[in-house]
């Protein structure tokens, strides 16, 4: 035996015989690399409060410093885009709406579009409809960018702010209530229009939050952007430029953070956006903190977007006049939730025969939608949210496959936080915001 | 039942029916197939792997035996429901001109890439967007080209996915790039057809890093293969997880559930309208 770490050995009538001496200190030591012994390898999460969800990430540290990082994604894998195979294409809606949990409207809303596409009814989704999309995003927007400045905040040390955050939140939460009847998965956007109209007392409560808000954003300021621990935990931290971005794929906040305005509502415009106005924040600090400024930013103009869009509110339908597709929508409001309408009972069970076939064809097969694929992209909170739905001339989509953000922007860490300190892995996974729901779909 | 050859991976997906039926459908031993005859006993080229229920698993609705309404066979059916067919658009291109900006994107691309004949199977122009039939082995020269020239600068590479056309491509696994333009604010669709018996597209992650991951999810549910990647394993599926979820010809599984009294079958056992 040759390796100089095993001892002697020589051969005997009764076998092998090892020589088992001590052997100098200095040259066991020598014999290891004092700097890639130091090098420990660390898992952060699935289960870490700091993760944003089931999130893991291997961290190789040198000390606090991370050599290497490779997230771990797939931990809140369900299978949507499978499922949604097999229901049909008003169903699917309740599909989206629960993947990326903190910005429903946006799923349904790039679903519904690319639906709309498919079906070639674009041009008669009613503005009243529109409007109302366009409202509930930007609500939705204002309450994603409130959950990501509460959780950083709390990451980061700062527990006030995420009290804070998740307190205007909750009305904003309050608000999808009055309008759509859930908190959260609402499947309140749906192919055609929405499901119900806006009540007038949603109207009065988000215009009761439309002054209450420029004030509490102006508390987070106050409380966050003066504070030195705040500004030492965010500024020059996880810094990405436009090039790393791109490449990367990395859209939304982030992109703008780095200095290119970028935003699908202004440069590729949907559901009016072009109409209104409103700005795009940018940073050029291309770090957490310019993260942290663009996202407040983007809540005033969010908040002028609301606005706008209540001062368009006519009265009209939220729904397209093809009855088959907007089927659902007519359902009325039972004791036990959404029940059946009495009148609509009452036409197919006694008066029409053809009523009831037709009520049987489209509650049991729905509509059919013109063989095809086609690609939407809007501007989530996170980035861009693009649906690729494929129809093959069925009831039931064909394919329907979600362009994350989390999901894209995730594999950006490594570049932000490589050679940092272990502490900046947090300030940078939790700059990107992302959302595991979305992310593992 | 038309006897013919499973249509199924041998790369990849070599122990696949066995497996499959334990561990990602343990219903599909005990229940009966509500039709042994899939499509109404009209020929079926390719019987998928796994699928023995009467779900879109096993048919889908863009199969050649796009016949029929209800799957029912045998029963004497007067309605003439059952010999419907249904009529598949063509997979013929568009012709020239495409319209909006896509001639000049075409036009482009053609300056900037020699052979670009050879390259592009066809072009179709559909709800206006443009998609470029790319041949597979190409498809990272005509990205590097889409993304440096300067009247093209499809810098974003948004998305990279697949679907699986069982029945109605011999090659059924379409790859498709959603490239952006951020420069022109255009899209492009690129799209590459590979079968599965030969799974493999070269990787575009030296032009665009981002399809890192995408292109792992796209082996991951689809079982494409793309040569190059640099570390080209499952993302979202776990590691040992046998078989392609999003193949059209991987069951959904699931369990009935009981629902005020009545039995409520399994999403993919329900019956199906097509």
């Amino acid at each position: 035996m040759t390796n100089p770490s095993y001892a002697p050995e020589r051969e005997t009538s009764e076998g092998k015989i090892f020589t088992v001496t001590g052997g100098d200190w200095d040259t066991v030591v020598s014999g290891t690399d004092p700097v890639s012994d130091e090098r420990i390898i660390v898992n952060m999460g699935p289960q870490h409060p700091s993760t944003h969800g089931v999130l893991r990430l291997v961290l190789e540290l040198e000390g606090e410093t991370v050599r290497d990082l490779r997230s771990v994604v797939g931990y809140l894998h369900t299978g949507i885009e499978k499922s949604i195979e097999y229901r049909n294409w008003v169903q699917g809606t309740t599909f989206v709406t629960r993947m990326d949990y903190l910005a429903p409207i946006f799923n349904e809303t790039a679903y519904s579009l690319a639906v709309e596409k498919l079906l070639g009814i674009e041009d008669e989704i009613t503005e009243r409809a529109t409007t109302i999309r366009v409202l509930m995003m930007e609500l939705n927007r204002i309450s994603s960018h409130l959950v990501w400045l509460a959780t950083t905040g709390m990451e980061l040390g700062a527990i006030s702010i995420m009290l804070y955050g998740f307190r205007e939140r909750e009305y904003i939460l309050e608000i999808f209530e009055m309008v759509s009847g859930l908190r959260m998965n609402m499947a309140y956007v749906r192919p055609g229009g929405v499901a119900q109209d806006v009540p007038d007392s949603a109207v009065v409560k988000i215009r009761e939050f439309l002054t209450m808000m420029p004030k509490r954003l102006k508390e987070y300021e106050d409380l966050l952007s003066g504070q030195p621990i705040w500004t030492q935990r965010t500024q020059g931290v996880a810094v990405l430029d436009v090039t790393a971005c791109v490449s990367l794929g990395v859209t939304g906040p982030v992109l703008r953070s780095a200095g290119l305005p970028w935003d699908l509502r202004k440069t590729m415009p949907y559901c009016g956006y072009d109409t209104y106005e409103f700005d795009v924040p940018t940073s050029t600090d291309a770090d957490v903190w310019g993260r942290y400024q663009v996202r407040l930013a983007e809540i005033r103009e969010s908040l002028k977007l609301i606005e706008q869009a209540l001062d368009r509110l006519r009265p009209g339908p939220v729904m397209v006049r093809d009855k088959k597709i907007a089927w659902p929508a007519q359902l009325a409001i039972g004791t036990d939730g959404l029940g059946n309408s009495l009148e609509h009972v009452a036409k197919i069970m006694g008066q029409s025969m053809e009523s009831l076939i037709h009520h049987f064809k489209l509650v049991t097969e729905g509509f059919r939608v013109p063989p095809g694929q086609v690609y939407v992209a809007i501007e989530g909170p996170r980035g861009e949210l693009g649906a690729h739905a494929v129809s093959d001339g069925g009831t039931r989509p064909y394919r329907v496959h979600f362009r994350e953000p989390s999901f894209v922007n995730l594999q950006a860490l490594p570049a932000m936080a490589e050679g940092g300190m272990i502490a900046d892995v947090i300030a940078g996974g939790a700059s990107l915001d992302p959302v595991m729901g979305g992310c593992d779909r | 039942m038309v006897t013919t050859t499973p249509d199924k991976d041998p790369v990849t997906d070599a122990k696949e029916p066995a497996q499959r039926s334990e561990s990602a459908n343990p219903t599909n031993q005990q229940a009966t197939p509500p039709s042994n005859k899939p499509g109404g006993g009209v020929p079926v080229q390719a019987t998928p792997v796994g699928a023995t229920t009467g779900a879109p698993a096993e048919l889908p609705p863009s199969s050649v035996a796009g016949r029929g309404m209800f799957g029912s066979s045998g029963s004497g059916d007067t309605s003439g429901f059952g010999g419907l067919v249904r009529r598949r658009v063509g997979g013929g291109g568009s012709e020239r001109p495409y319209g909006s900006y896509f001639d000049e994107v075409y036009d482009a691309l053609d300056e900037a890439f020699p052979g670009l004949d050879d390259a592009i199977e066809k072009v179709v122009v559909d709800r206006g967007e443009l998609t470029l039939h790319v041949k597979p082995e190409r498809i990272a020269e005509v990205c590097r080209t889409m993304r440096d020239d300067e009247s093209l600068r499809f810098e974003l590479c948004s998305s990279v996915s697949a679907v699986d056309y069982l029945g109605a491509d011999e090659r059924r696994l379409h790859v498709a790039y959603h490239l952006a333009s951020m420069t022109y604010r255009r899209r492009v669709r690129l799209e590459v057809a590979v079968g599965v018996e030969h799974p493999h597209v070269p990787s575009v992650t030296q032009v665009y890093p981002t399809a890192d991951w995408q292109e792992r999810e796209t082996y991951d549910m689809f079982g494409v293969i793309f040569d190059g990647h640099p570390a080209l394993t499952r993302i979202l599926m776990p590691d040992d997880w046998e078989g392609h979820p999003q193949r059209k010809d991987y069951p959904l599984g699931g369990v009935p559930v009981e629902y005020k009294g009545a039995e409520i079958p399994a999403p993919d056992r329900r019956r199906s309208y097509q």
